[in-house]
């Protein structure tokens, strides 16, 4: 987890002079405006996590195509995340822009969900988690480009056609896999195995996802639940393939409760902006 | 992991009208996934609307060796090129 930074005499002056208001960065943020900075940076984070890990790959797939592939949608994801972390700090309006928002946050301020930040592990692993992932992610945005606010409407409308191809490659490599050698069988079904307990997760609806929900903002996660459902068994069954049973689910990652993964990302992501800030080349 | 998948040769159409051109080729397990690897590897950067694979074993090649009788009796047949014309400016797929 990346060390906080050390707070200077004139950090200390700024805090005295605003008095013990909660408002020692940021001015504070109206609630309305408060709820929607929260789901933008789970949109937002969601992607840029994601991101990172594939990026992890960089010269380390099976073969140069998949390389590319893995590269590629690494960078879809990114994107969107550019997009969302940017819209989030002009709705913060705390004069942190996007940036700021992805290198210079500390761990507990992430609020990705706990799938995007599970390990590599195999690629088979990697395959799993882009599948069960891409497939809620697509679902998720088609609604969003229905959305109240117009521009987490325009980003999904962007997103879809990535986010499409990511469940499509995904899936195609589930099949392939599970229906593949006793090797690959054994490897994707440890893959979705691994990945299983983080799918509640992302159907949760806390209080935040409830609120963007009523005023047509955010997506019903829950209206979606069956077709994720289908379609993942689809898969699975193609794959030759058993559903994994359900286990206890882990939830948390949207409050900023996350596994230790999540730090040793955001270590090597975040070292240079927090090491040499603004820097530039 | 590559070497054991067949090779594929990759042809894209880079905008409606003009034909798809051999661009390289991917190596990948079967036809669908050759498709993709090709549209990740070849058209990232907005090269095509379109994209053909074909299995590399596939193409019927010329035999190097007869490189002699097949090309070189056109080298001194000038007259078969329609340089003697003159091509209006603007058009610029010829």
């Amino acid at each position: 987890m990346p060390s906080l930074p050390p707070i200077r005499p004139e950090d200390e002056a700024v805090a005295k002079v605003r008095g013990n208001t909660g408002a020692f960065d940021a001015p504070p943020v109206a609630e309305e405006d408060r709820v929607r900075f929260d789901y933008l940076l789970r949109l937002g984070d969601d992607s840029l996590i994601l991101g990172q890990r594939l990026s992890e790959y960089c010269g380390h797939a099976p073969s140069v195509e998949v390389d590319l592939s893995l590269a590629n949608m690494g960078l879809d994801l990114i994107g969107q995340a550019t997009h969302f972390l940017e819209y989030a700090s002009k709705v913060e309006g705390a004069g942190r822009d996007g940036d700021a928002l992805a290198f210079r946050r500390d761990v507990l301020d992430f609020r990705n969900c706990w799938l995007v930040e599970q390990p590599n592990g195999d690629f088979a692993q990697t395959m799993a988690r882009q599948f069960l992932f891409s497939t809620w992610q697509k679902l998720l945005f088609g609604q969003l480009t229905a959305s109240a606010d117009e521009m987490i409407a325009a980003i999904a409308a962007k997103a879809v056609k990535e986010v499409t191809y990511h469940e499509e490659l995904s899936a195609e490599w589930v099949i392939r896999l599970g229906d593949g050698t006793d090797e690959s069988r054994r490897r994707m079904k440890e893959g979705l195995d691994w990945n299983w307990r983080f799918i509640p997760e992302l159907f949760e609806m806390d209080e935040i996802a409830a609120e963007m929900t009523s005023r047509g903002i955010g997506a019903d996660v829950g209206s979606f639940r069956e077709e994720y459902d289908r379609k993942v068994r689809a898969v699975i069954e193609q794959a030759t393939l058993e559903v994994p049973s359900d286990q206890r689910p882990i939830l948390g990652g949207r409050r900023g409760h996350h596994s230790e993964n999540l730090g040793h990302i955001l270590a090597p992501m975040q070292y240079l902006q927090r090491t040499y800030p603004d820097a530039t080349w | 992991m590559s070497k054991d998948w067949p090779l594929w040769e990759v042809f894209v159409r880079s905008k409606g009208g003009l034909s798809h051109r051999h661009v390289g080729s991917v190596h990948a397990p079967d036809a669908e996934i050759a498709v993709r690897h090709a549209r990740d590897t070849y058209t990232r950067r907005m090269e095509g609307v379109s994209l053909w694979v074909v299995p590399s074993a596939q193409i019927i090649a010329s035999d190097p060796a007869e490189d002699g009788p097949m090309f070189e009796p056109a080298e001194d047949k000038i007259y078969r090129h329609p340089t003697f014309y003159n091509i209006p400016d603007g058009i610029s797929h010829i």
